[in-house]
């Protein structure tokens, strides 16, 4: 008999109506529809959710971090994108 | 009988059902196949253990004897408890326990559906709770029963026999009794044979998208709703009931 | 995140590539507090550490359903019933969460399992103990969980992002535990003079036990300085096991019911109990596998896992003809 391991699945949970699915952690299941059974039995047995996704998790594609100045670095120096970066004259008011 | 005795019958069978099932299902604890499985079993268990309670304090209420949830767990004799035949059913293996709840589940559902429209608000509201517990653990039971069905053939074989030992105690739940006809005529309660019929239409669809034969209709085990139970009753209860026996009026 | 697809080791860890340079930029990141990831160049010393940690950790959660749940179909009321019920649970639930952190670090689940089924892994020792009254259901609530919180809750703070997410979740969760435990003991306390004395007799056999949880003495634990240096760990054993001590004996005295030990003495200068000698030598019997009930714990669980092997495999057979079809 051939004991096979179920894959894994990243279990993703909207806590409530307006905020983003957020990672929860994983299950192991058989297939997308158990994974979503265990998904709900495992993470949200207190109240934790209304909605869930679930992906296998080998068909997640991340960064790497080895690659992670040349990926994420190069923003740094665009202060001129957040608001803060500019100075208002004293006396204008709603910008 | 009364009409209030009836409505505590009634009340008492639909407690005794939750709360002896339960207590089979938390005999797995620790012995399932996969721990998202363990988690599964525990929620059930958790549903039906909340609606024996809700049942139990109605009742209580309803006799207004002084008797409170766990006098009516703890302190009955077997011979007392009015659940069906089919829930008492010892485990066997996965197959077996998921087969037994599928069976009862795909009664109760239709049984709640119908008690949420009945004229005893309490009544009506407990089952529209439990109605949502129920219609999820229907989701996954079958979908386990489908997965063993169409597995290997190992897990046919294995899950068929399961259908035909444990068909014969599926016929006690469409039999009226007197409580049952006076909850469907005072209440606007469940009728047992419209029940029967989509009862039927389910289980034919889910075995049959499991690739499972129907068995033959056979002789049929009635008992449990009269207080007649199997051998093996005896020791659920000795067990379960053990300390609030030995240790009379102590509080836990 | 705790996935496979994140574990691959990033592309310049290559065999022979921990070099001093590696070493000890990686120790300045532990130092300025930056959790490491999965994907994240690691020490392999520190890699199979975590391994080891959190996979013992996990089984402790699997077995420790154990005995606890050896009291579920005989709990004296519905309420304790469903609390119990959840309480085991939610371990089954930890184990699950820690097994999955783990996961990051490039072992399966499976093999884990395997290590445990085997004898090869270890789990916490306490759970090798007998719950023999319903006093010791109590008794592990609010000693041994209250133990466990001791070393939990540092390790929220834990270097290794997965595990440490793991725990912040874990430890919400058992937030309850301890005092689902003590209110058992409560009622015992203040019950019939039958129920004190059971709820006495628990503390007597759970206390030792229960400061065993916090392992060897700090002179004597083998991994602990390379632990604190990577903030795996962030208090020694010794530092821990006082805290929980110091914590404790106040609540026996509530509960009217007193500590095995006769050397318990609370010191006014230190502001700390100072208490007896460890039986060292149980300890190590029970690590070595003759604890009370360290067979029967193994055998329920090599029981479950191979009975379950059919219904695990009908469901991946069952996958595997679907994909078939909507492939075809």
């Amino acid at each position: 008999m051939t004991d096979k391991e179920w894959p894994l699945y990243e279990v993703f949970i909207r806590s409530r109506a307006g905020l983003s699915h957020r990672h929860a952690g994983s299950v192991h299941a058989p297939d997308d529809q158990m994974a979503l059974d265990h998904a709900r039995d495992t993470y949200t047995r207190r109240t934790e959710g209304v909605s869930i996704w679930v992906v296998r998790s080998d068909r997640i594609v991340a960064s790497d971090p080895a690659e992670n100045a040349a990926f994420f670095e190069p923003a740094k120096d665009k202060i001129y994108r957040h608001p803060t970066f500019y100075e208002i004259p004293d006396g204008v008011e709603n910008l | 009988m009364s009409r209030d005795e009836a409505v505590i019958a009634y009340v008492l069978r639909l407690a005794d059902n939750a709360l002896i099932l339960a207590q089979r299902m938390i005999e797995l604890v620790t012995a399932k196949p996969e721990l998202e499985e363990e988690l599964a079993n525990a929620n059930f268990a958790l549903d039906f253990i909340g609606q024996a309670r809700m049942l139990y304090s109605y009742a209580a209420e309803l006799e207004g004897a002084g008797r409170s949830e766990d006098d009516f767990a703890f302190m009955r004799d077997g011979n007392e408890f009015r659940n069906l035949l089919l829930i008492e059913q010892p485990n066997g293996h996965f197959g077996d326990s998921i087969v037994r709840q599928y069976l009862f589940e795909a009664f109760y559902v239709h049984q709640l559906d119908a008690l949420t429209r009945c004229k005893d608000q309490r009544i009506a509201e407990i089952a529209a709770r439990a109605i949502k517990e129920v219609r999820y653990h229907l989701r996954h039971i079958s979908h386990w029963l489908i997965r063993l069905g169409d597995g290997t053939d190992e897990s046919h074989q294995r899950v068929q026999a399961s259908l035909d030992e444990l068909w014969r105690f599926t016929g006690e739940m469409f039999v009226s009794d007197e409580v049952d006809v006076a909850i469907r005529d005072n209440l606007a309660g469940p009728d047992l044979e419209a029940i029967a019929a989509l009862w039927k239409r389910d289980v034919e669809d889910v075995i049959a998208e499991a690739t499972l034969q129907l068995p033959e209709d056979q002789w049929m085990a009635r008992g449990g709703k009269q207080g007649q139970h199997s051998e093996h009753f005896g020791f659920l209860i000795a067990e379960m009931q053990f300390l609030q026996r030995s240790y009379a009026g102590a509080s836990w | 995140m705790y996935t496979q697809g994140l574990d691959q080791a990033g592309k310049d860890q290559e065999a022979g590539a921990e070099t001093p340079e590696h070493l000890e930029a990686f120790q300045k990141r532990i130092d300025a507090e930056e959790k490491i990831e999965a994907k994240d160049w690691m020490p392999e010393a520190y890699r199979r550490t975590l391994v080891r940690q959190i996979s013992q950790h996990a089984h402790s959660e699997i077995i420790g359903m154990q005995p606890e749940g050896n009291w579920l179909t005989r709990a004296p009321s519905l309420k304790r019933k469903v609390i119990l019920l959840a309480k085991v649970q939610d371990e089954a639930g930890h184990g699950l969460y820690l097994y999955s952190a783990a996961e990051t670090l490039g072992v399966s689940r499976g093999q884990m399992v395997a290590d445990l089924l085997s004898g090869k892994a270890k789990y916490s020792s306490i759970f090798n103990y007998p719950t023999l009254t319903w006093a010791d259901i109590g008794a592990i609530g609010w000693l041994v969980d209250g133990a466990a919180i001791m070393n939990q809750i540092p390790l929220c703070r834990c270097s290794y992002g997965p595990y440490a997410r793991a725990m912040v979740r874990v430890c919400k969760e058992e937030s309850f535990h301890q005092r689902q435990g003590f209110d058992i003991m409560v009622s015992l306390c203040r019950g019939t003079a039958e129920q004190k004395a059971m709820a006495q007799d628990a503390l007597n056999r759970w206390w030792w036990p229960s400061l065993m949880m916090f392992g060897p003495n700090d002179a004597n634990s083998k991994h602990s300085a390379q632990s604190m240096a990577w903030k795996i760990k962030r208090f020694s054993n010794d530092e821990l096991r006082q805290k929980f001590v110091d914590a404790t004996v106040p609540q026996a005295d509530f509960l009217g019911i007193t500590m095995p030990d006769d050397a318990l003495v609370f010191d006014k200068d230190s502001g700390h109990y100072s208490f007896g000698e460890i039986d060292w030598q149980e300890f190590m019997d029970v690590v070595a596998g003759n604890g009370p009930c360290n067979r029967q714990r193994l055998e329920k669980r090599n029981k479950a896992h191979n009975d379950g092997a059919w219904v695990r495999e009908a469901a991946q057979a069952y996958a595997e003809k679907q994909a078939a079809c909507a492939a075809a």
